[in-house]
């Protein structure tokens, strides 16, 4: 019969590998105890909403926790359905996600990469996050893509239009519904080509970070295309408030076009100084001068106030869309909330549907069967007419628009309006193009 | 030439914003000894102030218009001002128009309340404490100040235009002699240059050439001896404080317009114009002035791409850059007192 023998150096041993086995964080552990990383196994599943909730971007995402709400009520079957409805999968009943209550916890990005990854870590660690979506910032986005890859979850990134997303910073656990800064190119360019002519000579102010350089490369390589003269491309730290001293040296630099590769505040503060040096008044070169703000987004447009009359830029989506699919969408938030949908929140309502309808489909909640099933899949109904979700990179493609600063709002949402729906077709592209080069999408990791 | 004519224009609106701000907090260090980081937020509640009064003035009462349609094709709601239904549509716009400037003496009494309740309510407390505590706190207080304005305003910037009258920008390329458009300035940046002017020649004639001003001189000169002739410097303090208050809630107003206001822009220029303080030299009022228009000047050299191009990042640093070149060769500042900042 064997004795136990417990000494004080055995105890000691016997402690340091029960707290190093403790200590290490439990999203590297997961494969261990389950197939994969929290891998439901009551009658709920919990989603984890990584949203900027404080910061300059709280808005949106106050938008986004909106939409997400929604689109977890008509999943467990409650409201009138929204978008359920009218997608073209019909998988979906009302009774959660695989009959599994679908629950929520939601974490604050604060729109700072390192604040966003501790929050997307304590979803899926303490809270049994299965999936992670969110964020309004790419900086953000790549940051959590990369966390949740490493975790073993599915991440269905929100408002991020950085070609690195789904370019040199893609991920196997990552997807984005959201379209990119070569899209808006791709779109933007031929429409001003026509309206403004292909004899013109922009000048480039470039928020410096990730999000500004890809826009920044797109826009100026689709406008060189039309026969366009970039003059100069200026990187404005991230961190201005006033662009004065970036903007009036524009007008003695012999361009005729200003190009505001900005975002949020900055592009709210960018366009009112332009506006105030009085850029859109003044003739050069024989023509008359015009702004151009290639990623519009409504809620900065109502920051900007009258400033964005007749200004061109391109959005995901707009909520005055008459497709049955984005109108279910507007009656269903604008009947629960009292106003219209964001561009923000209808990209993280789909992508809540679409990875819903993907684990109904694989018939599992493994991250790599989800990615499986939204790889290479094509669908419609949910406001952007018929879209692919490209196995290659995980980025969908669907028609982009067009739009315009109103001239003559008729109420306070009614501030961009539509001028094109460039079809899927022109903003496609390889997915080896020199743009999007550099990383790899990896395998999946189910944790 | 007219590049460096085009940059120190520029700056001088830049350097009028952090001017104001510094004057204000110089203020509040000469007289009472206190390292006010809570200032940057009584500037953004001066802007506020402005998106408050604009608010006001465009407070409206519903009609149904059966002819159009909301976004869910409702029968729309058409909002009409009281202003335009009281004064008529084109007296009521001008109103709505000029609320910025209006604002203004919206602000004053607003900034002067919300001044003296921060210095009786929390800030005396710290009055005896070190130079580090009265930091937290007020940094504490700025924090919570921009929490509450993003409670009720929401965390968008919220347009506030200038009147019609001052959208534009005038050529002075062509008063000089220089080609179209080489040189333009904004209308409604000149009147936030000369309003300044007006604002700190204001304070500086108050501290000057009253009795008033000659006790409070008096007092951040030797506030013991003050005492002793029986005077209660601590009331006048206040007031100063007060003053200070309503110095940066002024130029919150008048900023409004030249970037919409949102609940971040007080922590936007506290840090820059702490620096100007430190570098016009702790209580200077004429270091703190002189010290915003030359930094506002130099940060706007900085920003031309010619200069980027040999030192890039150069426009994030350099005003941090000439402080601590500043403080090398004049630990005091550039006009600070011996002995300031230095027990």
């Amino acid at each position: 019969m064997s004795k136990l023998i417990t000494n004080r150096r055995g105890v000691l041993r016997g402690g340091a590998a029960l707290g190093a086995g403790l200590a290490m964080p439990t999203i590297f552990t997961a494969s261990s105890a389950a197939a994969f990383t929290n891998d439901p196994t009551g009658s709920t599943v919990t989603l984890g909403f990584n949203v900027p909730q404080s910061g300059p971007y709280a808005d949106e995402g106050a938008d986004e926790l909106r939409a997400y709400e929604l689109a977890v009520e008509h999943l467990n079957g409650g409201g009138d359905g929204g978008m359920m409805n009218t997608f073209s999968s019909k998988v979906l009943d009302g009774t959660g996600i695989m009959g599994k209550k679908v629950e929520y916890v939601t974490g604050d990005t604060q729109t700072k990469s390192d604040a966003a990854r501790a929050s997307a870590r304590s979803m899926i660690e303490k809270d049994g996050a299965v999936m992670i979506t969110g964020g309004s910032s790419s900086g953000v986005a790549i940051a959590v893509q990369g966390l949740c890859q490493e975790a073993g979850v599915i991440f269905m990134a929100g408002l991020t239009h950085s070609n690195d997303t789904t370019g040199k910073d893609k991920k196997a656990n990552g997807f984005r519904h959201f379209f990119n800064g070569y899209m808006s190119a791709a779109a933007l360019a031929p429409v001003l080509a026509a309206r403004y002519g292909t004899d013109r000579t922009a000048y480039h102010l470039t928020a410096d970070y990730t999000w500004g350089w890809t826009q920044e490369e797109s826009i100026a390589a689709a406008t060189e295309a039309m026969g366009w003269n970039t003059v100069e491309k200026v990187r404005t730290p991230l961190a201005s408030t006033d662009f004065s001293s970036y903007i009036a040296p524009v007008l003695n630099s012999g361009a005729d076009v200003l190009v505001l590769n900005h975002y949020g505040g900055n592009m709210v503060n960018s366009l009112t100084n332009a506006v105030q040096f009085g850029l859109r008044e003044k003739v050069v070169n024989g023509k008359n001068f015009e702004i151009v703000v290639p990623l519009y987004s409504r809620l900065m447009a109502r920051g900007a106030g009258a400033n964005v009359k007749g200004i061109f830029g391109s959005t995901n989506w707009h909520w005055s869309l008459t497709d049955e699919g984005s109108q279910a969408f507007v009656r269903s938030f604008g009947t629960k909330y009292g106003f219209p949908p964001s561009q923000a929140a209808h990209t993280v309502y789909c992508q809540t549907l679409l990875y819903a309808d993907a684990v109904q489909r694989a018939g599992s909640f493994n991250p790599c069967a989800v990615a499986e099933a939204l790889e290479g899949y094509d669908f419609d109904g949910l406001g952007n007419g018929p879209t692919h979700y490209r196995a290659g990179d995980h980025q969908c493609f669907k028609d982009v628009l067009v739009v315009k600063g109103k001239e003559n709002p008729e109420n306070e949402f009614d501030l961009l309006e539509i001028v094109e729906i460039t079809p899927r077709a022109q903003v496609e592209y390889a997915v080896d193009h020199p743009m999007f080069a550099g990383g790899e999408l990896g395998a999946c990791n189910g944790g | 030439m007219d590049v460096i004519l085009l940059q120190i224009l520029n700056g001088l609106d830049k350097g009028s914003a952090y001017a104001l701000i510094a004057l204000g907090l110089t203020l509040i260090f000469g007289t009472l000894g206190v390292v006010n980081f809570a200032h940057g937020a009584l500037f953004m509640i001066g802007a506020f102030c402005s998106v408050t009064v604009q608010r006001i003035l465009s407070l409206s009462f519903e009609t149904i218009d059966p002819t159009k349609v909301d976004f869910l094709g409702n029968p729309a709601t058409v909002k009409t001002p009281y202003v335009m239904e009281w004064f008529g549509e084109s007296t009521g716009a001008s109103i709505i128009d000029w609320s910025v400037p209006l604002a203004i003496l919206f602000s004053i009494p607003i900034m002067i309340t919300v001044g003296f309740i921060m210095e009786r309510g929390l800030i005396k407390h710290f009055y005896k404490r070190p130079h580090a505590d009265q930091i937290l706190v007020t940094f504490g207080l700025a924090i919570v100040l921009q929490e509450v304005i993003k409670a009720f305003y929401g965390a968008n910037p919220i347009p506030t235009p200038a009147p019609a009258a001052f959208t534009g920008s005038f050529d002075f390329g062509l008063l000089l002699g220089f080609a179209e458009n080489t040189i333009i300035y904004p209308y409604w940046r000149m009147v936030y240059f000369a309003f300044s002017l007006v604002v700190i020649g204001g304070v500086f004639s108050f501290l000057q050439f009253t009795t008033f001003g000659m006790v409070v001189r008096a007092g951040m000169a030797d506030r013991e001896t003050v005492g002793l002739l029986g005077i209660d410097i601590d009331k006048r303090f206040t007031f100063m404080f007060g003053l200070a208050a309503a110095v940066a809630g002024v130029a919150g107003v008048m900023y409004a317009p030249i970037n919409s206001p949102n609940y971040h822009m007080g922590m936007d220029f506290l840090v820059l114009s702490f620096v100007v303080v430190v570098v016009g030299g702790m209580g200077s009022l004429p270091g703190a002035v002189l010290a915003g228009f030359m930094l506002g000047i130099l940060e706007s050299f900085a920003s031309m791409n010619m200069i980027k191009n040999i030192i890039p990042g150069i426009d994030q640093i350099i005003i941090y850059l000439v402080a601590i070149l500043i403080l090398l060769t004049r630990p005091r500042g550039l006009m600070g007192r011996k002995g300031v900042m230095e027990e």
